[in-house]
């Protein structure tokens, strides 16, 4: 089945301006261009400094291909080329990818969050790679006199029916001048040449030489750093400091204030670092100094309260409680968690009279340059913004307050400035994970479920759009979501795979001990929840109980589910997130008196896969990172200041603790999905319910490694 | 302010900064060797691993007088032009994700397969603990390190 998308003509730009020759064509993602732009474009005034597009085809025939949107390890800068290529049908050897800047003229959706980047590509980049293929074969066809129809193309040659070949390079320059077609036809998935097969991470030689790549790396001439003070606790502001200490430091430039921060500018990062040390500072409260003693106090009290806010309702789960056999009821509980990217935010800016240039690491490049412009009082055409390489984002570069930063100490200094912050800053002024607790609740009559309802108590705001609607909504007649928040003045946001990275682990929690109520088996439990969804009219799913169910099987299957290995024991996840089902299946030994995670064997269904090679790479990550925060990661406050401030009193996970990974991709023809958080969510719940086969005891709060006596292994004979 | 000469990557080189400069910001900011990174400056995360003495050593916590006159080698020193062992069998594997903390961990691995050329499971494990993966790329960061011993012999 060949697959075609209605296609405006006016959606493609294009040029043969290039200092090079050859064709430049832009595809403006999701919508046609500015009513302004009349095609044919007047290509005398476009240049490719100031138009930048996707596709760019040189005289010899090799191509680069713009990657639109930014790359914090989650591979798009390799796998959304490899669409284009795909339909525009060229060797993979023979294409240069380069990051885009920020072009809000002539593309859309450059952001990355969400897991939504090859999602929502998926047919507009594969299209913008037909169309061009098919302009470069009317050409062709035009030059040999013959019918388009009769020609065809491999890895960059187009052949006609008398066998005469003509390299892209050859007429790219007519083609250049012809009419854009519309509804040019798709490929069918059984053609793909470069859609599903391993392709290495663009950058990998820059990356194993040490090139500079990341925002940390960028250079300009006269180029200057800034180390910020910010106020120590939150609920702080500045009241007075001195500066004289610092201002002794040679190297030293100068001493910035603004807002309650204040800016060392120094000749290089040691010195603005070293004699920001020295500054000081006299900070009064401002607002409540909050500790995590308080919210955790705030937060049961929430739970027990009544001020909630109920997103979804069916039935009535009041009653389902009244009448039923039994009620089992548990409360989750988990900390803020900072982000902890390797590379520490930074961000550099240049602000001139005649405009504000911007360059670093930003997940949401158009949002933060719109936000500076305005802060600024300039028209956000003078922000001219570069996304380099990211060491990390997992969210935090969700937040451009970094390169505000930077933009506010570049415009009162008019030097060329970068903002470094340190570990500590990036620590301690973060944008955190905020702490929740979840209590959820079950009726149980006559040996089904027959209530459930989920209450979600969130330091600062709640779950959001279609999470109410996930598993188990729809599976149990009587369900209700319910949720209340304490706004506190600390930080928070976005943490790969919002408020899933824990009400996963809450939820699939519940689920095992809910078997362990019903007894039955774990797996069973939730593949006959699963068959009352099938056939639901019920349009805010989103789930699929069919894939969830497959996932969930094949798992089961290919981890042995029930196994009686010595010393092997195994606890089941699964959860759909990112428009991605997944299943896994942790296994766990007893290693001197504790439980220890050796292997996890994972499941998942995210449709077609772009680049194997990558995917694999974020589903390994995605696991052990479920793991390690669900083990290690706590972050707590004391009087407004974060307690951890460095990898000292911070634990990651590291080499040691890492199991041993088992993925199964789905075979699948249907559109790609997410994949950069949705193997995270159950990882945790995954591990604690192994912990729970292994030793009797169930965690329902984490961090795991903060309740040592519940890590211990009860004897075997108690078990039974 | 006093100046300091180093052999680094084979070629002796002096800098002119303060005494308390550690290694990891004279080769990033005066040096313009930006393969060695940043990451905690507490010697904890292992991203600016560099050879002194061909051991693997954290730069952020070596100061200047520490390193005067001694070998150092750098991530652009590993080879030429990526051909080391350890940088090839990176690539093979495929093993970074955003790929910061890369250059720590192929300088850790590089210094240590020198003193074990069939290193174990478990010794990897161990050779390895000391440098944080935050994208979690541990299980190909393994994979390469194994890739890379067989290389070398």
């Amino acid at each position: 089945m060949s697959s075609s998308i209605r296609f405006n003509r006016r959606a493609f730009i294009r040029t043969s301006t290039l200092a090079s020759g050859g064709l430049l064509i832009g595809f403006n993602f999701f919508t046609a261009c500015k009513d302004s732009v009349k095609p044919p474009i007047d290509i005398s005034k476009l240049n490719f400094n100031d138009f930048n597009a996707f596709i760019k085809i040189a005289d010899n025939g090799m191509v680069t291909l713009f990657s639109p949107n930014p790359e914090i390890g989650q591979g798009v800068k390799t796998s959304m080329p490899m669409l284009i290529a795909e339909e525009l049908d060229v060797a993979w050897e023979n294409v240069f990818v380069q990051q885009g800047l920020l072009d809000t003229d002539n593309f859309k959706n450059q952001f990355a969050g969400g897991s939504n980047s090859i999602r929502l590509a998926w047919e507009p980049f594969r299209q913008t790679g037909a169309t061009a293929r098919q302009m470069l074969i009317n050409a062709a066809a035009a030059k040999w006199g013959v019918d388009a129809s009769e020609c065809t193309t491999n890895e960059g040659i187009i052949t006609n029916a008398k066998g005469e070949t003509l390299g892209y390079g050859d007429v790219v320059k007519e083609a250049a001048l012809l009419e854009v077609p519309d509804n040019v036809a798709l490929k069918d998935v059984a053609d793909f040449k470069i859609i599903g097969t391993d392709a290495r991470n663009v950058d990998i030689d820059k990356i194993i030489t040490g090139k500079p790549l990341f925002g940390l790396d960028f250079k300009v001439e006269g180029m200057v750093f800034a180390s910020v003070l910010r106020p120590p606790a939150f609920g702080q502001k500045l009241d007075s400091f001195d500066a004289d200490e610092t201002k002794a430091i040679v190297g030293v430039i100068d001493v910035i204030q603004f807002d309650d921060k204040i800016a060392v500018i120094a000749k290089d990062t040691w010195t603005a670092m070293k004699a920001k040390k020295l500054l000081k500072a006299v900070w009064k409260a401002d607002t409540n100094l909050e500790s995590t003693e308080d919210h955790d106090k705030l937060l049961v009290d929430l739970l027990d309260g009544n001020s909630f806010k109920t997103l979804r309702k069916d039935g009535d789960v009041d009653k389902a409680f009244a009448v039923a056999d039994t009620v089992l009821e548990r409360t989750y509980e988990s900390p803020f968690l900072p982000h902890n990217c390797m590379e520490p935010m930074n961000f550099f800016a240049h602000v001139t009279a005649e405009k504000i240039h911007l360059v670093g690491p930003i997940q949401t490049p158009e949002g933060t340059a719109k936000g500076i412009a305005a802060k600024l009082e300039r028209p956000f055409e003078e922000v001219k913004l570069e996304m380099t390489r990211m060491g990390g984002g997992f969210g935090r570069r969700l937040y451009g307050d970094f390169a505000m930063e930077a933009a506010q100490i570049a415009n009162l200094s008019k030097l060329p400035v970068k903002v470094v912050f340190s570990r500590e800053d990036d620590m301690t002024d973060g944008i955190y994970r905020p702490a929740i607790k979840y209590r959820i609740k079950a009726a149980i009559k006559e040996g089904q479920i027959t209530g459930y309802q989920l209450k979600e108590a969130a330091i600062n705001s709640n779950m959001y759009g279609l999470i109410p609607n996930f598993f188990p909504a729809g599976a149990i007649e009587n369900y209700q979501v319910d949720v209340a928040n304490y706004s506190s003045n600390i930080t928070t946001g976005a943490w790969r795979a919002p408020y899933t990275n824990f009400l996963a682990f809450a939820e699939q929690s519940f689920f095992d001990e809910l078997a362990e109520t019903l007894e039955v088996d774990k797996v069973q439990l939730r593949l006959d929840l699963l068959e009352k969804v099938k056939g639901s009219t019920d349009e805010r799913i989103q789930y699929s109980p069919e894939r969830m169910q497959a996932v969930i099987k094949k798992a089961a299957s290919e981890a042995d589910w029930g196994k009686k290995e010595a010393n092997t024991y195994q606890g089941f996840a699964a959860y759909y997130c990112h428009n991605t089902h997944v299943a896994e299946v942790a296994d766990v030994q007893i290693e001197n008196g504790m439980p220890v995670i050796k292997k996890v064997t994972c499941v998942v269904d995210c449709g077609i896969v772009v680049n194997p090679l990558g995917a694999m790479n974020q589903i390994e990550g995605g696991i052990i990172d479920g793991i390690g925060h669900a083990m290690y990661g706590d972050f707590s406050f004391t009087d407004g200041k974060p307690n951890a401030q460095n990898f000292d009193r911070y634990r990651l996970i590291r080499m040691k603790e890492i199991p041993k990974i088992e993925v199964h991709l789905m075979k699948s023809d249907a559109a790609p999905t997410g994949l950069g958080e949705p193997t995270l969510p159950p990882a945790g719940a995954a591990l604690a319910n192994a912990f729970k086969a292994a030793t009797g005891k169930r965690l329902t709060n984490q961090p795991f490694s903060k309740f040592p006596e519940l890590l211990k292994v009860i004897p075997q004979e108690i078990i039974g | 302010m006093p100046t300091y000469t180093l052999n680094l990557n084979g070629t002796s080189t002096t800098v002119e900064v303060s005494e308390d400069t550690p290694l990891l910001w004279v080769l990033r900011d005066h040096l313009n060797l930006v393969g060695t990174k940043y990451g905690c400056g507490i010697a904890q995360c292992g991203s600016c691993t560099v050879h002194l003495e061909g051991n693997a050593v954290r730069s952020c916590s070596l100061t200047m007088g520490q390193v005067e006159g001694k070998n150092i080698t750098t991530i652009e020193g590993l080879s030429e032009d990526g051909s080391h062992p350890v940088q090839e069998a990176w690539k093979e594997v495929d093993v970074p994700q955003c790929g910061y903390c890369q250059s720590g961990q192929m300088m850790t691995a590089a210094a240590f397969l020198k003193t074990n050329a069939a290193p174990t499971d478990d010794e990897i494990k161990n050779a390895m603990h000391g440098n944080i993966c935050r994208c979690a790329a541990y299980t190909r960061i393994h994979q390469a390190v194994a890739v890379a011993a067989k290389k070398m012999v």
